[in-house]
């Protein structure tokens, strides 16, 4: 029983500050789609647009095709699970389950029944009688998600309910929350600026920044074709480059910059202005000698170990230091600290982005 | 040189409550001393007369009942008025709230007899005549103060995503206010209770305004220390003394036990996350 | 206010809005303002309420200067009207009372807050919070018999060979202020300890380090961080002190009036409302001016001082 949520123009302002800026996007049921940016990007206040929290200033928001614009919270068929779990420290932890249920006049029995059989469902059998404060972080967090469930919402929405947890807990609920997701078929809309979150999880992903949505796609697509700049650098890391563009040719076109001239992707309709070359650290080879295209020289100025890849950085004789990671499998050879070595990377993993989305007039 | 410090400490503390109980310890004593007058010097003999007496004073019943009327009547009213002063307080900011805030504490610094005065002159204005109805009016006019304060103080420790939380799953206001919000102040609504409780029971000086010709306890002891005093008075504090002291240790062990049970939950929950990592 | 409607609904909002509404302006301001404006109207019999004569004047405020009496500081002797120096020596005594309870509580509050092993401190707050539990007037009454002329502390006295013969306690405002010390003492203590106990020890240890004596360090360092207790024990004590009516009533003799009992002569013997809501009135004037006096000296906000 999920649904499907459309955001048609939707722009909320607080004052005049606009925090969501036009936001159009179609989520299908039953897909766990991802809101991915920094802080302040208006991912949140789009989630309580959608819980009915906050009402949009303008546009429209269905859930399941219905315009759900004047519900209120609690008419909604949509379950919101709190950065900060929210669970009810008072009440045992199948009253916290069954909340939902209460409210809407079930049975005791029935609400007991049904708390016994979530909690299975999260995997944490025999904790119906315990209090908020006996469990551990992690067990918490599925509490929270019994809890969402049990009102058998069409769509949960995720407000980062994983960032209190730590690194190893937090990769593990990971795994978790996309099993429950496939297990329930409810449409999940997960909120984060943790990118391997979203890219992890999601089917798709819609990266967003001052208020704008800048591009949505799964995470392979997000990942290796950013639209812009901004989708780039917030998703993984980049060696940028700036320079005056040459007319585009076949999809491609050619930087001048100062430390040398480079061929990368172009996107039609890309113009010379304010634009940057992107090129992935992974995507950086060395050679001893110049290669076609794409090299310029270099002196490697520090090698680090971080275990499942070697990053380098080396600089150019312009100045310029550029990153890369070289896989830890004996593929490459590791160069050592002061090696003068080429650089070089293939024209079609690099691309020339604009700038971020702006706001409209 | 600590030592030193820590001794006159110790000594100075100890010197302190002897100062705070003795006085108690001889005003409970002279209720036992077959003396006329209310003293513990010279002992005459051992008598339980005065409880006697007391029991068989009906001066005392009456205002002993009134005492307990009033009690009520404030506990009745102070109680939700504080709890929403709290409420409105804590959901509104910026000028308002200052100004709101400091009409809400003020009561507290008003003295007494002001308060008395002043209900008794306002009510007057529409033929509402004194009695102990205004005493409890005049009563509540400070008291709600009190049970702000302690609900408000419980308020800032109230995580208000447990109201969207609720509100989420598909509860109404009202079911958000009576399981979600008020169980979270119970703790701080039941400290208030019994605060409105006894500020009332040991008011003097508005009751004395506004009772018209009815007594209360604090009046009646009054009136007879001023006039012919016996030490039925001392029965009837010694009483009190260990009602209110039986009370306050009750308090303090439910405290205890409360807090020793969270203790317990806190360690099985450390458990639970070393059992994860 | 919008928030607040959306949190809570329209029902519970009204609700709440109308309780404090009640509470507000129907026990609080209004009856203040009542009482300010009947201060200026004369005492008169019902029928002429109304009438040619009820007209606004400081005739009332005037009745202060009824009677005179003498009135000796440092040596002069003033004369003054018998009221006006019981309102100065009401401020005064309490003023002196505030002093008292200070210098009682300070070393008491500092034990409480960084002397006394933590664990003890449960039971020695309940102790302390014995007394507090006892109403006013039980606390005034159990010093009644205790000053009393044959009563235990002269005959305790007396047979420690302290004094020959018994001292007549009950005179002038000695009892008055030992009464109004030992009802109102913990009214300082809680409030400066509770300022303390939020001063990081090792702010104390870090002075004795650098070599400051004990007496540096309180006036430099504990002092300072304690002023909202300060103002707000001060706050308390005064005026509970100065609006005490049981205390001097109690302790009090011929020789102590205070300034409550002239009220209470005027409302309840001479049943002359209007006078006692002019006296009522400057009373809570004196207890306004004292308060911002305090907020100004200590520089804390109101909300410091009621905790």
């Amino acid at each position: 029983m999920s649904a499907g949520i459309d955001l048609d123009n939707v722009v909320c302002d607080f004052g005049s500050f606009r925090a969501v800026d036009h936001v159009n996007v179609s989520i299908q049921p039953g897909e766990f789609f991802s809101f991915l940016g920094p802080s302040g990007c208006g991912k949140t206040t789009i989630l309580r647009m959608i819980s009915g929290f906050i009402e949009p200033t303008g546009g429209v928001i269905r859930i399941g095709g219905k315009d759900v614009r004047g519900q209120r919270p609690n008419q909604r068929p949509t379950a919101l699970i709190f950065q900060n779990l929210a669970l009810f420290p008072l009440m045992p932890i199948w009253e916290n389950i069954a909340f939902g249920l209460e409210v809407r006049g079930v049975n005791k029995a029935t609400r007991r029944k049904r708390a016994e059989e979530l909690l299975a469902l999260v995997d944490l059998p025999g904790a119906a009688d315990k209090m908020v404060s006996q469990l551990s972080g992690g067990q918490k967090q599925r509490v929270a998600i019994a809890r969402a469930l049990a009102v058998e919402p069409s769509v949960m929405l995720l407000d980062e309910p994983l960032s209190a947890l730590d690194l190893k807990l937090r990769q593990h609920m990971r795994a978790e929350l996309r099993a429950i997701q496939k297990r329930t078929g409810v449409t999940f809309i997960y909120i984060t600026h943790d990118q391997g979150e979203a890219l992890a999880m999601s089917d798709r992903v819609g990266v967003m920044s001052q208020g704008r949505l800048q591009q949505v796609s799964n995470p392979r697509d997000i990942y290796n074709n950013p639209v812009n700049g901004f989708v780039a650098s917030f998703v993984g890391e980049n060696n940028v480059l700036t320079g005056p563009v040459a007319a585009p040719t076949g999809g491609f076109a050619v930087m001048e910059t100062p430390h040398g001239r480079f061929r990368a992707r172009i996107a039609d309709g890309v113009s010379g202005q304010g634009v940057k070359l992107f090129v992935r650290p992974e995507h950086m080879r060395f050679s001893d000698s110049p290669t076609a295209e794409n090299s310029t020289p270099v002196t490697v100025t520090e090698v680090a170990f971080e275990g499942n890849f070697i990053s380098v950085h080396a600089q150019s004789d312009s100045g310029m230091t550029f990153l890369s990671e070289l896989r830890n499998d004996g593929s490459a050879p590791i160069p050592a600290v002061g090696t003068r070595l080429h650089v070089s990377f293939d024209p079609a993993v690099a691309a020339i982005l604009p700038d971020a989305s702006i706001a409209r007039g | 040189m600590h030592k030193t410090r820590d001794l006159l400490g110790h000594v100075y503390m100890t010197a302190f409550l002897i100062y705070l109980l003795v006085p108690l310890l001889v005003m409970g004593g002279a209720a036992f001393n077959d003396s006329k007058l209310p003293t513990i010097v010279p002992w005459v003999g051992f008598t339980d007369r005065w409880f006697i007496d007391l029991w068989n004073d009906t001066r005392v019943w009456i205002a002993f009942r009134n005492t307990i009327l009033v009690a009520l009547g404030v506990v009745a009213l102070a109680v939700p008025i504080g709890t929403a002063g709290a409420i409105l307080i804590n959901s509104i900011s910026g000028r308002w709230r200052a100004t709101l805030y400091g009409l809400m504490v003020a009561p507290i610094l008003i003295p007494g007899v002001v308060i008395g005065i002043s209900t008794l002159l306002f009510w007057n204005n529409f033929n509402v005549g004194a009695g102990l109805h205004l005493s409890v009016l005049g009563q509540v006019s400070y008291i709600a103060s009190f049970v702000m304060l302690l609900v408000l103080a419980r308020l800032q420790s109230f995580d208000a995503g447990l109201e969207e939380a609720a509100l989420d799953l598909g509860a109404s206001h009202s079911q958000v206010m009576r399981r979600i919000l008020l169980p979270h102040l119970y703790p701080a609504i039941g400290a208030g209770a019994a605060i409105a409780f006894f500020q009332s029971i040991e008011n003097f000086n508005v009751t004395l305004f506004t009772r018209g010709g009815q007594d209360t306890l604090t009046v009646y002891v009054f009136s007879k220390v001023r006039s012919g005093i016996t030490p039925t008075i001392n029965a009837l504090a010694l009483l009190l003394i260990l009602f209110t002291l039986g009370l306050a240790i009750w308090w303090e062990l439910t405290r205890r036990r409360k807090a020793r049970i969270e203790a317990a939950r806190a360690a099985e929950a450390r458990r639970a996350e070393e059992a994860m990592a | 206010m919008h928030d607040m409607f959306k949190r809570y609904g329209t029902g519970l909002t009204t609700m709440i809005l109308l309780v404090t509404a009640f509470w507000i302006l129907i026990l609080l301001i209004l009856p203040n303002l009542t009482m300010f404006e009947s201060s200026f109207r004369p005492y008169l019999p019902v029928t002429e309420v109304g009438g040619p004569r009820d007209v606004y004047s400081f005739a009332n405020y005037g009745r202060i200067l009824g009677a005179h009496t003498d009135l000796s500081v440092l040596g002069i002797t003033f004369e003054v009207p018998v009221r006006v120096k019981v309102f100065i020596l009401t401020i005064y005594y309490s003023a002196v009372v505030t002093l008292i309870t200070f210098a009682l509580a300070y070393p008491l509050a500092y034990y409480l807050a960084k002397i006394v092993s933590p664990k003890s401190l449960p039971t020695l707050f309940l102790l302390l919070f014995v007394p507090l539990w006892v109403s006013e007037i039980l606390r005034s009454f159990a010093w009644f018999i205790i000053l009393a002329f044959k009563g235990p502390l002269n005959v305790a006295l007396m047979s420690l060979g302290i004094i020959d013969s018994e001292i007549r306690w009950i005179a002038g405002f000695s009892p008055v202020i030992i009464g109004l010390v030992y009802t109102y003492v913990l009214f300082m203590l809680f409030p400066l300890y509770n300022s303390m106990q939020s001063l990081d020890s090792n702010q104390i240890e870090a002075a004795e380090d650098l070599g400051s004596p004990w007496w540096r360090t309180h006036w430099r360092v504990i002092l300072p961080h304690a002023k909202p207790g300060i103002a707000s024990g001060a706050v308390m004590v005064f005026m509970l002190s100065a609006g005490s009516l049981l205390v001097p009533s109690l302790l009090g003799s011929t020789t102590s009036g205070w300034f409550t009992q002239t009220i209470q002569g005027v409302m309840l013997e001479e049943a002359d409302w209007n006078t006692g809501a002019a006296f009522a009135f400057l009373l809570l004037i004196v207890c306004t001016l004292f308060v911002s006096l305090m907020m100004r000296v200590f520089g804390v906000r109101l909300s410091d001082i009621a905790k």
